[in-house]
């Protein structure tokens, strides 16, 4: 067994560990941390494919920025378990029912006798200097650069539609605009009054 | 040199390039851990002659050994858990605030070819490693269980969160000019051009043609590493240290090394990305580490000279800061040098 296969064995290891943890552990907080790891394995085992763009990519925007705002959430809510758990019996049929539907289909696309994995030949040697994200890169925006533009227009649409449900005025809202705080001149908020001495 | 480590090598056999990486690692991480100890001296010196005192003189000549007393203190002292926290998390909190700040250093060239991963996506990696340094921070606060940690925690993130966006498109602006992603090549491609033919290659550095981008990248650096004036996470007076509040002994350390870590992180970036890395200003002078080192000082004067200056921002000017002003005006620069770089007036050719 070569190096490369002791990493892949291990971080594969990690990688299904953390997922079984995903949906055991009873603290959702720790649910999202072994999320955390699992994404951040995946992401190694990528790596050990030449995707090193995909690989970092994956740790820069599902580790680094989509777990963080969903750990904000999780840990902000106070969420009761006992509620939770209660109606684990009843849904436990569908559940299971979907569940071993989404297995039979990965079993059918990944099973080699299906998929003729034994058919696909063995992928090339990269040449020295090969760059996974030049390659990326070059075919995003010549083969592929309308499908890539139209992913890219609806993933725009479904931002300004985010900003736009949140957006409302609310009036009991302190905020401050630093513009008219600057634009403050002394003689809006000063009068000099001149008086004569009391006199005694 | 090499004949000296021929005979090394063969005795650990197949495990040597594992052992080599090691030793490599180990070069790295012990200066690096005597800088941070040492920055922290040159931080309190510095601030105490900017604000007419002396500064830390009692421990060793002019006080010079102060770090070390201070380490020792720190390992010393009495690691306390509090009873409602999260044990296994509370102490992996301050460990993985450390750890990326560290692992960043994999893919920093010192030099040419002084490097330990000299990877073609760098710069990807660094963006990739530096946005799991908040973690450390989000488990701090929550493994803490006190009200104090978790706001020092939320802030803490949130402004992480929001100064990566104007960093990694002032990156973008960066990787454009130079078409590349590794760093090495990052820096090789700042020493051509008109000015650098004269022997100025301090003209041709990135700095002039991103100036924008290198003043948003300064500051948003220092807002990533949570420094003053945008220290409102550890906001003494209102939430008394943040996410950190709970920690004691070498636990507090490690996000105290982790700080200074990053903050050295962030100036040897800054350095590499607009300052020309290794290069030296003027032709008549060979290239080196040491220019490298004597930006990084620089920049990091620079941290300690805006926290001796400038008062804390208030939170909502640090997020209207990041939001409303770095983040359209990158998006727009990001623009502009894309157009500059295809246009005939390319000075990157």
């Amino acid at each position: 067994m070569d190096f490369q296969a002791v990493v892949f064995y291990f971080l594969a290891t990690v990688v299904v560990l953390a997922s079984l943890r995903v949906i055991t552990a009873k603290n959702p907080v720790h649910a999202a941390l072994f999320l955390v790891l699992a994404f951040f394995s995946a992401g190694g085992i990528w790596m050990l494919l030449h995707a090193e763009f995909l690989a970092i990519a994956l740790v820069m925007v599902y580790v680094g920025a989509v777990m963080v705002l969903f750990l904000f959430v999780v840990m902000m809510l106070d969420i009761n378990l006992e509620r939770i758990r209660q109606g684990f019996w009843s849904y436990l049929p569908i559940g299971a029912l979907i569940g071993i539907l989404m297995l039979a289909e990965m079993v059918v696309v990944l099973g080699s006798r299906y998929f003729g994995l034994e058919h696909v030949p063995q992928p090339a040697e990269f040449p020295a200097g090969y760059s996974n994200t030049k390659e990326l890169g070059r075919l995003l925006y010549t083969d592929y650069v309308y499908p890539f533009e139209l992913a890219s227009i609806v993933l725009l649409v479904a931002m300004i539609a985010a900003v736009a449900l949140t957006l409302r005025k609310r009036k009991s809202v302190k905020a401050l605009d630093p513009a008219k705080q600057i634009a403050v001149k002394r003689d809006d908020r000063v009068r000099i009054v001149s008086m004569d001495a009391e006199k005694k | 040199m090499e004949s000296y480590i021929e005979p090394v090598a063969q005795f650990f056999g197949a495990a040597w390039p594992l052992v080599w990486s090691l030793l490599k690692i180990v070069g790295i991480i012990a200066p690096l851990f005597l800088c941070v100890a040492y920055l922290t001296l040159a931080e309190r010196k510095v601030i105490g002659y900017m604000q007419v005192r002396i500064g830390p003189n009692r421990v060793g000549p002019y006080g010079l050994l102060q770090p070390i007393a201070d380490g020792v203190k720190l390992l010393l002292k009495e690691i306390i858990i509090p009873s409602g926290a999260n044990k296994s998390l509370f102490i992996i909190g301050p460990v993985l605030a450390l750890g990326p700040a560290l692992a960043a250093w994999a893919v920093v060239p010192f030099s040419e070819g002084w490097v330990i991963g000299n990877v073609d996506a760098g710069l990807l990696f660094l963006l990739a490693i530096t946005s799991i340094e908040v973690y450390g921070v989000i488990i701090a606060a929550w493994a803490s269980n006190s009200k104090y940690a978790f706001l020092g925690g939320m802030r803490a993130a949130a402004q992480m969160v929001s100064y990566e966006i104007a960093m990694g498109f002032a990156l973008v602006c960066v990787l454009m000019i130079s078409s590349s992603l590794n760093l090495t090549d990052i820096v090789n491609n700042q020493n051509k051009g008109q000015f650098a033919d004269m022997g100025l290659s301090v003209l041709s550095w990135n700095w002039i043609p991103l100036f924008p981008m290198f003043i948003v990248y300064l500051i948003s650096g220092i807002a990533e590493t949570n420094r003053a004036p945008f220290d409102v996470v550890e906001g003494e007076s209102e939430i008394v240290a943040g996410h950190m509040v709970e920690y004691s002994g070498m636990a507090f350390a490690l996000f105290f090394l982790g700080e200074y870590a990053n903050m050295i992180l962030v100036s040897a970036l800054t350095s590499i990305l607009f300052l020309g890395g290794w290069l030296s200003p003027v032709g008549f002078l060979p290239d080196g580490f040491i220019w490298l080192a004597l930006k990084t000082s620089f920049i990091l004067f620079l941290f300690l000279w805006f926290r001796a200056t400038f008062p804390r921002f208030r939170y909502d000017h640090i997020m209207r800061l990041g939001w409303k002003v770095f983040i359209p005006l990158t998006l727009f620069w990001v623009v502009v040098v894309a157009v500059w770089v295809m246009s005939p007036l390319s000075i990157w050719k």
